[in-house]
């Protein structure tokens, strides 16, 4: 490589001793994304700023945003977007797609028992009181038989990579994951802003996404209508994955409705008001959590959602895209279980490993937490979009006293993990490239059988050495690209 | 293919008017200058105030009516829900509800339009660059009407956002009519003066209807034939008459295509229209012009809350009337 004259994005770019997506083991150039490098070294950083900043103008004129929360004030911000793309090569892919699929193929089978017989409690492969008691399992979804036993229709699974360049899974997202939007929309860009860098390079796909999705909500229609009313369900223009729910509405050709547009007749059965009057709906994929869905079952006071929506569901009206009830399958307890739910119900080996989990309801768990507790990371059990987690390495000693109280306050509350040492991807940074730590969401799509989009949402932790990717916390993404 | 929500209908609806609305606010700032620039008055800027009824609001923020006040009031003010600001933010408001209705290049384009007007700030305002700030706010306005032409898959949601465009537009015509009647108020001996003419000629320029005007009149200029012309005109597109003629079309293209029945607006809309046809501008002079326009102001309102009960859902009834009523729950 010769970067004499004009020094090339890549030249001076030190991974330092973590595995890196671009180049492979630390001292072991992969060979994997040579064909990307060589025609990164092409290019100027000059040229990449210039194409960063048109590529940022076209979302904020595009209006792709979401929302920041901080307090009672608002803002949208359009999530950063880093242009150096995340490479996946075809071998590194099949694992993550066949380990994927066989991961939602047990977590369905783990929600009809739980919904059902119950066997897997009985047989005391996982504590009934972790299910039972869990504040996210629905009582009423005992007894109702969902089409094909696919409860969790879209799944988002958070992966990460180690030091070693394995892949291990963080957790599951199998209630209304979100995301997918920006990975076909940050394809959609890099294409137009870098066509140089894609030209003979075969990419897989990915927007395909929303006929895909649809074809897999038609599919798990109640039975006997050819034709089925799908639409999607979102809680409003307030909520801040709001641009996602109009850009999937468009992908899938479906009505975007709000609960005030949705009734359900005396037969059970859920309308739409049109301007033509009541139209049938048999098919909701909701971006609305379960406590709003329904205020004549769950809150009350919800105003997002449709009185008498779980009725229309069990009497097999209507199909809701995922199921209500999920919760207790993606909760980060139960997460601990899951290469042991694999194997009750699959009978081999989980094929991605789970991040080594201490529960901290349990006594072992706790000692060896509050034992450990400088090295390791802790997590609250039922939050999301990364809140509440401490970072104990990287945190200081009022952090880690305050997050030791809590421990001991609410222990069954918590969880914690040994520090990951995600993989980093080099990441544009003002006039330099540098490493950035990453993640990977891939979303697996089931209907009648399940279908993995190539690649996924690349998460990149913006400031230097962070390890937490959530867009609320400063987090920005990247184009993930599966080599054919 | 399904029938539109009620809420997205009404959403069409509201993007076009409130876009319109912007349009000819940006029209009557723009011939009130041109008003203010010959009239050796003081508060020549109250009339704007006046047409819209703000009289309450505005003075209750600003001690005067000045060229500065009343010119943020009713371009920059977000708390004033008549300033361009507003009437921008709220299309925009309702182009994300139908954001995966309408086309990426409508979006697109509002959303441009609506960053270039929060990056305004009041020096942007002065006397000097009014004129071509409204200019540039019209030609915004008038792209979203070209890409809407050009983009928009023409279903419901198409006749449903033209059918507000028009109704906001003979809402606004009647406005900008009106706000000559308020010039000219406090001295009536001015009727028919060349300071008279001038205002006229400066009301057409600023409805784009000056070189219209004169091929239907060649000659001559007084208060019956401009007012005429923007009434009952048959081929000026921004007249009261055609504006509402394009409407009525267009609730019958809901009938004809989509079997929507509106019900009271639809023979509401056709009685106004017709009692337009058959006007005589002599007559509607000797009552009173100003009368006039506050009357089918009223009307065109009573109007938009029939098409609220008959399309959108409103008042609690059953939403919408198809012919046969085949999609009722059994």
């Amino acid at each position: 490589m010769s970067a004499a004259v004009n020094p090339s994005v890549l030249a001076g770019y030190d991974p330092g001793p973590h595995y890196c997506e671009m180049l492979g083991l630390p001292g072991h150039l992969s060979g994997h994304a040579a064909p990307i490098r060589d025609r990164l070294s092409h290019l100027t950083f000059e040229a990449l700023q210039q194409r960063t900043q048109a590529a940022e103008r076209e979302l904020y004129n595009l209006g792709i945003t979401f929302t920041l929360y901080s307090g009672a004030t608002s803002i949208d911000r359009i999530l950063p977007f880093d242009v150096i793309p995340r490479v996946i090569s075809p071998e590194d892919w099949r694992i993550i797609e066949t380990g994927v699929i066989q991961r939602i193929t047990a977590l369905n089978l783990f929600l009809h028992d739980i919904y059902h017989d119950r066997k897997i409690l009985k047989d005391g492969v996982v504590p009934s009181d972790l299910v039972l008691g869990n504040s996210a399992y629905r009582p009423e979804m005992v007894g109702v038989d969902v089409p094909f036993g696919t409860y969790i229709h879209i799944c988002g699974t958070d992966i990460v990579r180690d030091e070693t360049g394995r892949f291990l899974v963080l957790e599951d997202n199998g209630r209304t994951p979100s995301g997918v939007s920006y990975v076909v929309e940050n394809r959609r860009m890099m294409l137009r802003a870098f066509p140089d860098l894609t030209e003979g390079v075969a990419l897989r796909p990915v927007s395909d996404y929303g006929p895909r999705l649809q074809e897999a909500m038609m599919e798990v229609a109640p039975q006997g209508n050819d034709d089925p009313e799908v639409v999607l369900l979102s809680p409003g223009v307030f909520n801040s994955a709001y641009f996602e729910h109009v850009f999937l509405a468009r992908e899938m050709g479906v009505p975007l409705v709000e609960g005030q547009d949705l009734f359900v007749g005396e037969d059970d059965r859920v309308y739409m008001k049109t301007t033509a009057g009541p139209a049938l709906v048999e098919v909701i994929y909701r971006r609305l959590n379960d406590d709003f869905l329904d205020p004549e079952v769950f809150r009350p006071d919800s105003q997002l959602g449709v009185p008498g929506l779980l009725r229309a569901c069990r009497a097999g009206k209507v199909t809701l895209a995922n199921a209500v009830g999920t919760g207790p399958a993606d909760d980060k307890a139960v997460y601990a279980y899951v290469p042991r739910i694999i194997k009750y119900y699959l009978g081999g080996e989980a094929i991605l490993a789970n991040v080594e989990t201490n529960i901290c309801r349990e006594d072992e768990g706790l000692k060896y937490t509050l034992d450990n507790l400088e090295k390791l990371v802790v997590k609250p059990v039922n939050e999301s979009g990364g809140y509440g987690i401490t970072v104990c390495p990287k945190a200081n000693k009022s952090q880690i006293a305050d997050c030791r109280e809590k421990l001991l306050a609410d222990p069954k509350n918590y969880i914690s993990q040994p520090m990951i040492d995600l993989s980093v991807c080099p990441t544009l940074i003002g006039d330099k490239v540098e490493p950035r730590h990453v993640d990977l969401r891939p979303f697996i799509v089931t209907g009648r059988d399940s279908w993995v989009l190539p690649g996924g949402l690349t998460r990149v932790a913006l400031p230097r050495g962070s390890i937490v990717v959530n867009s609320s916390q400063g987090g920005g993404s990247k184009d993930t690209w599966v080599l054919e | 293919m399904s029938d539109l929500l009620a809420r997205f209908a009404e959403c069409a609806f509201w993007l076009a008017r409130y876009l319109e609305r912007a349009e000819n606010l940006a029209r009557i700032i723009d011939v009130n200058e041109s008003l203010a620039q010959e009239s050796r008055r003081a508060e020549e800027w109250l009339p704007i105030v006046k047409i819209h009824t703000d009289e309450d609001v505005f003075f209750a923020k600003h001690a005067s009516a000045t060229a500065e006040a009343v010119i943020d009031f009713y371009i920059l003010d977000r708390d004033n829900p008549n300033s361009v600001a507003s009437a921008v933010h709220m299309a925009r408001e309702n182009a994300r509800m139908l954001r995966h209705l309408i086309s990426t290049e409508m979006w697109t384009h509002i959303n441009v339009f609506h960053n270039e007007l929060r990056e305004l700030t009041p020096s942007d305002l002065r006397l000097g660059k009014l004129s071509a700030l409204c200019f540039q706010i019209k030609v915004h306005c008038q792209t979203h009407a070209g890409i809407t032409e050009g983009t928009l898959y023409r279903d419901q949601v198409w006749s449903f956002h033209e059918l507000g465009k028009c109704i906001e537009r003979a809402d606004q015509t009647t406005r900008l009519l009106d706000i000559k009647y308020h010039h000219l108020l406090p001295s009536p001996e001015l009727v028919g003066s060349p300071i008279d003419a001038g205002q006229w000629n400066a009301l057409l320029r600023s409805a784009a209807g000056y070189h219209a005007f004169r091929r239907v009149h060649p000659r001559g200029m007084n208060p019956a034939t401009v007012a005429g012309f923007l009434l009952f005109n048959r081929y000026f597109p921004r007249s009261v008459f055609v504006s509402l003629d394009l409407a009525c079309g267009l609730v019958e293209r809901l009938e004809d295509r989509f079997a929507l029945t509106g019900g009271g607006s639809v023979a509401s809309l056709k009685k106004l229209r017709g009692g337009l046809e058959s006007a005589d501008i002599a007559e509607v002079i000797k009552c009173g012009l100003h009368e006039y326009l506050d009357s089918l102001q009223r009307r065109i309102i009573a109007i938009t809350d029939e098409l609220g009960s008959n399309y959108f859902g409103h008042g609690g009834g059953a939403v919408g009337a198809r012919k046969q009523n085949q999609c009722q729950p059994a």
